[in-house]
């Protein structure tokens, strides 16, 4: 049964088995391989995208309850990585080998948006749905702060 | 004109026929290749040196450039990279020591992924040696363009090159006038190649990256989602494959019903691979696979598949057996790897305070975020492969013996690898798509799933360890006996080896201990799984056990560790194991050029108490908290950690802090070594809170993030500071070294906090209330 959804700001249909996880529709019929496979199980957050603006495991998430639901994925966060997230990212130098960045970048941005000046407690509790094999903890704390404070500087969340 | 110069251990060739390179290089392109010599070409290539002009070409069949160098003529310099990114920025790190030579401007550089080939030397990204082996010939290669773009533009203007210089991308000639290197491209590649004594390298002060830094050219990809990896290829026709294997090593299938499997929508079929037969190696472990049209629905189907197993004489495996035995092995004299006087005789003796302890760790997964994953593709008696691999000769070589094909019909691309860790060594996943493509006819991707990935790992091996010492009145060892019982590596190729070779040289053999009769032995332990190499290898358990008894002894002596351990390391010296007729590897390098030296391992224990304000903080230590110190040389690299824990009244445990002083040689790019000692931490922090992997009937009982536990940003040290101890000695190993001293360094802590010793990883474990 065809699935209709806002994906980064435009309609999508997809027709695949209504069980079939969001994740593997956006890699493996989309194309967008920006969201990566982590776990399969919502323990890792490296699936992470935002539905109706909310951080979302897209590796549990049906779609069929995507139906008529607004799609954010990396791919949509800004077309030229001028997001404040992603500026900070870049300025911490955060990634190592990156695979799941897509995921934590999607995370922080979801969570600045509620809570826009995070102490650092609530940036590690918000960022502990994430894992990253490298270690790049240190880096992210530090992205996630300054991003805070370039958000504050262009007058509040995207 | 001489068709290669060869530099003390590098060799720097003109490329004019770009044969395998295909269309890489634009037309009139300048293009140098460079690579290291083999070490048996070297005592020929010093000889060559001195006999300058009209030297015999060193074994020019067999040697190939590593790396190609090509200045396009709108002047994009172009860097074929071919060591593997897995995260510790190596693609980056080796193109910049290059363009820094060359005086490029790094936004005109483009780096280039090179395929699996053999025409690129060794590509085998492992041991933490891509910029000990390649630092050398990167500036070679990148001083001799440099040299030969001089000379162009002094040619074309008529006047001697020694009035040119090279500055970021232009020749500039003295009185003003300026060419750039795209322009002089085609002039730059007739000229001939500089003898090897007119290549001057630059004088550190000039350098523009090396040493500083540049951001990792796959930073923009990976926050915008754009960055390839291995799970992120996608080939027209493409097929999708689950594979169910055998749960215990070795089993075979006895029965298959995949009636509901193929009745699955969106399955294209059921195919079984065969087991390997004996050594197992990097074959695929065999089982059954279902194909499909994406990954959800094989992935599904295979839930159906009901297969009846033989499981063969590994499903005895149960790990707690298995550890009492490794442990009783290791209470019991054992086959010697190294002798000082004799301990024996002197714990014969009697008297003093006899201190015994035995360590334990378990089985480990690698768990890289980006489960295994391969792309193949069968076609008329050739393959192609889509890989996170760290070894794509590796990929050519397995695939090839697996489809019955040559190596050179195997053409291996290399994307980014979602980490790897040693993981992305071993490439039975691309040995299982390449034959599911020869099967099918079309281009087959096999995804591990997480569990597949936890299953089926080539596991970090176990370890027990024994440890004895005599200490006497000071407190000073007069007997140290140790042993060390794991199931080893060298079971990839002989299912039967009981006994560890390279493991004991990780940690072990190389105790740095000034001590006057010490004996270190290693006892036989089977395999049940597939053992492979971790991050740091032995030396994970090794500096654990170790660095523990060290400690153990420092409190028994009444002394503080730090003081204790500088103490026992005794004067400065190099140790020199080959004089005592003790096998050592030395991770492969010359122990005269890359000795054990007690001196920088004092340096780095020295700078992280001075760095850390280790005294001043011992003083003053708020309730519950306590620090932990460790100090291990691995991968020609030292380390110091002290980390500071908080242990609360119900138990709960707190990294607060984590400082790690690093001797690792020269530093070509500060940030991304300290990015890995940052790594490292954590990466210490997930083996030595949570860590384990176990098994019962042969089968492993852990299978996701859920059961198999890695740090999280909420374990991670609240604070990790890394300090590098200057050193202008050659730049040694930094993606594994920072982390065998974490471990113990946490378990000394919370020794310190609680009076509890933590014999056995992981902590999560033991009730530390
Ligand atoms: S893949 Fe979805 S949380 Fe891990
Ligand atoms: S950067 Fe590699 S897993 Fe996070």
């Amino acid at each position: 049964m065809p699935v209709t959804f806002e994906l980064n700001g435009r309609s999508t249909t997809v027709d695949v088995s209504p069980e079939t996880p969001l994740l593997w529709v956006l890699r493996d019929t989309l194309n967008l391989t920006g969201t990566k496979y982590g776990c399969g199980i919502a323990a890792c957050g490296a699936c992470t995208v935002h539905i109706d603006g909310e951080a979302a495991r897209s590796c549990v998430y049906p779609i069929s309850s995507v139906s008529a639901k607004r799609v954010t994925t990396i791919e949509g966060l800004s077309m030229d990585r001028s997001h404040p997230v992603q500026e900070a990212w870049i300025e911490a130098q955060a990634p190592q080998c990156g695979y799941c960045q897509s995921g934590q970048i999607m995370t922080a941005v979801a969570f600045l948006k509620k809570t826009p000046s995070p102490t650092p407690q609530q940036v590690d509790a918000a960022m502990s749905d994430n894992i990253c094999r490298c270690g790049t903890a240190q880096r992210i704390r530090k992205a996630v702060l300054h991003a805070s404070e370039l958000m504050q500087a262009q007058g509040g969340a995207r | 004109m001489s068709e290669s110069i060869d530099r003390k251990t590098s060799r720097i060739e003109l490329v004019s026929r770009r044969g395998f390179l295909g269309n890489a290089f634009g037309a009139g392109a300048f293009v140098l290749g460079a690579g290291i010599l083999p070490v048996n070409a070297l005592a020929k290539g010093a000889a060559s040196l001195n006999t300058t002009a009209d030297t015999k070409p060193i074994a020019a069949a067999t040697w190939h450039p590593s790396i190609f160098i090509g200045v396009e003529t709108d002047g994009t310099v172009r860097i074929i990279a071919h060591r593997s990114e897995m995260g510790t920025g190596i693609r980056t790190t080796l193109p910049m020591v290059v363009a820094d030579e060359m005086e490029a401007d790094w936004s005109s550089v483009k780096v280039q992924q090179g395929f699996g080939d053999k025409a690129y030397g060794s590509q085998d990204t492992d041991g933490s040696e891509s910029i000990t082996d390649f630092y050398d010939t990167m500036r070679t290669a990148g001083a001799t363009a440099r040299l030969m773009l001089v000379r162009a533009a002094a040619a074309k203007w008529g006047v001697p090159s020694g009035d040119c210089t090279a500055q970021s991308h232009f020749v500039v000639h003295q009185s003003g006038k300026k060419l750039g290197y795209g322009e002089l491209a085609a002039l730059a590649a007739q000229q001939p190649l500089p003898k090897p004594e007119e290549v001057v390298l630059k004088n550190p002060s000039q350098f523009r990256y090396i040493g500083k830094g540049v951001p990792i050219v796959d930073l923009n990809d990976i926050v915008t989602g754009r960055g390839v990896f291995g799970m992120d290829i996608a080939v027209p026709g493409m097929v999708y494959a689950s594979i169910e294997r055998p749960p215990v090593l070795g089993g075979t299938v006895r029965s298959l019903d995949d009636s509901a499997a193929q009745k699955t929508a969106g399955v294209g079929g059921v195919y079984t691979i065969p087991t390997f037969t004996a050594p197992h190696g990097f074959k695929p472990l065999g089982g059954v696979a279902v194909i499909a049209d994406n990954t959800w629905a094989a992935t599904k189907a295979r839930k159906a598949l009901k297969i009846e197993w033989d499981n063969g004489p590994h499903a005895i495996f149960d790990s707690e057996v298995n550890k009492k035995q490794m442990m009783e092995t290791s209470r019991k004299p054992q086959k010697v790897a190294r002798k000082v006087g004799n301990v024996d005789a002197e714990f014969a003796k009697g008297g003093g305070k006899v201190i015994e302890s035995q360590y334990y760790t378990p089985l480990l997964a690698h768990v890289p975020m980006e489960p295994p994953v391969a792309t193949a593709y069968y076609k008329n008696g050739k393959v192609e492969v889509w890989s996170s691999t760290q070894n794509p000769q590796e990929v050519q070589n397995s695939v090839a013996a697996f489809v019955g094909v040559k190596p050179e019909d195997v053409t291996c691309h290399v994307t980014l690898l979602g980490g790897g860790f040693g993981r992305k060594s071993k490439p039975d996943y691309a040995s299982e798509a390449a034959y599911l493509s020869k099967q099918i006819g079309k281009p087959v991707k096999v995804v591990w799933s997480r569990e597949d990935d936890i299953h089926f790992d080539y596991f970090h091996t176990t370890s027990a360890m024994y440890f004895k010492a005599k200490l006497d009145d000071a407190g000073k060892p007069e007997a140290w006996l140790q042993r060390s019982v794991f199931p080893t590596i060298s079971t990839l190729g002989d299912p039967n080896a009981e006994y560890g070779r390279s493991e004991l040289d990780m940690g072990f053999t190389d105790v740095p201990f000034h001590l006057t009769n010490h004996q270190v032995e290693n006892g036989p332990a089977k395999a049940h799984v597939r053992i492979g190499w971790l991050r740091s290898v032995a030396n994970v358990y090794h500096a654990f056990g170790v660095q523990s008894f060290v400690d153990e002894l420092a409190h028994a002596a009444g002394r503080d560790p730090i003081d204790y351990t500088l103490e026992i390391l005794g004067p400065d010296r190099t140790i020199d194991l080959e004089s005592e007729h003790t096998e050592y590897e030395n991770y492969g390098k010359p122990l005269k050029q890359f000795p054990l030296d007690t001196s920088r391992l004092r340096g780095v224990i020295e700078a992280v108490r001075t760095k850390s304000n280790y005294a001043q903080r011992k003083a003053a230590l708020a309730k519950g908290r306590a620090l932990g110190f460790a100090a291990h040389r691995s991968f020609l690299t030292y380390v110091a950690v002290i980390t500071e824990v908080e242990v609360d009244p119900q138990g709960k445990l707190t990294i607060h802090r984590m400082d790690l002083a690093a001797d690792c040689g020269q530093v070509i790019h500060p940030d991304r070594v300290l990015a890995q000692f940052e790594g490292a931490a954590v990466f210490g922090v997930s083996l030595a809170l949570y860590g384990e992997i176990t098994a019962s009937d042969g089968r492993i009982k852990q299978s996701n993030f859920n059961t198999y536990k890695v740090a999280r940003i909420t374990d991670s040290p609240r604070v990790t500071h890394v300090y590098l101890v200057p050193n202008g000695g050659a730049a040694t190993g930094v993606g594994e070294p920072g982390v065998p001293p974490v471990a113990p360094s946490i378990t000394n802590a919370i020794f310190a906090a609680t009076g509890k010793r933590i014999r056995e990883l992981p902590v999560s474990k033991a009730k530390l209330a």
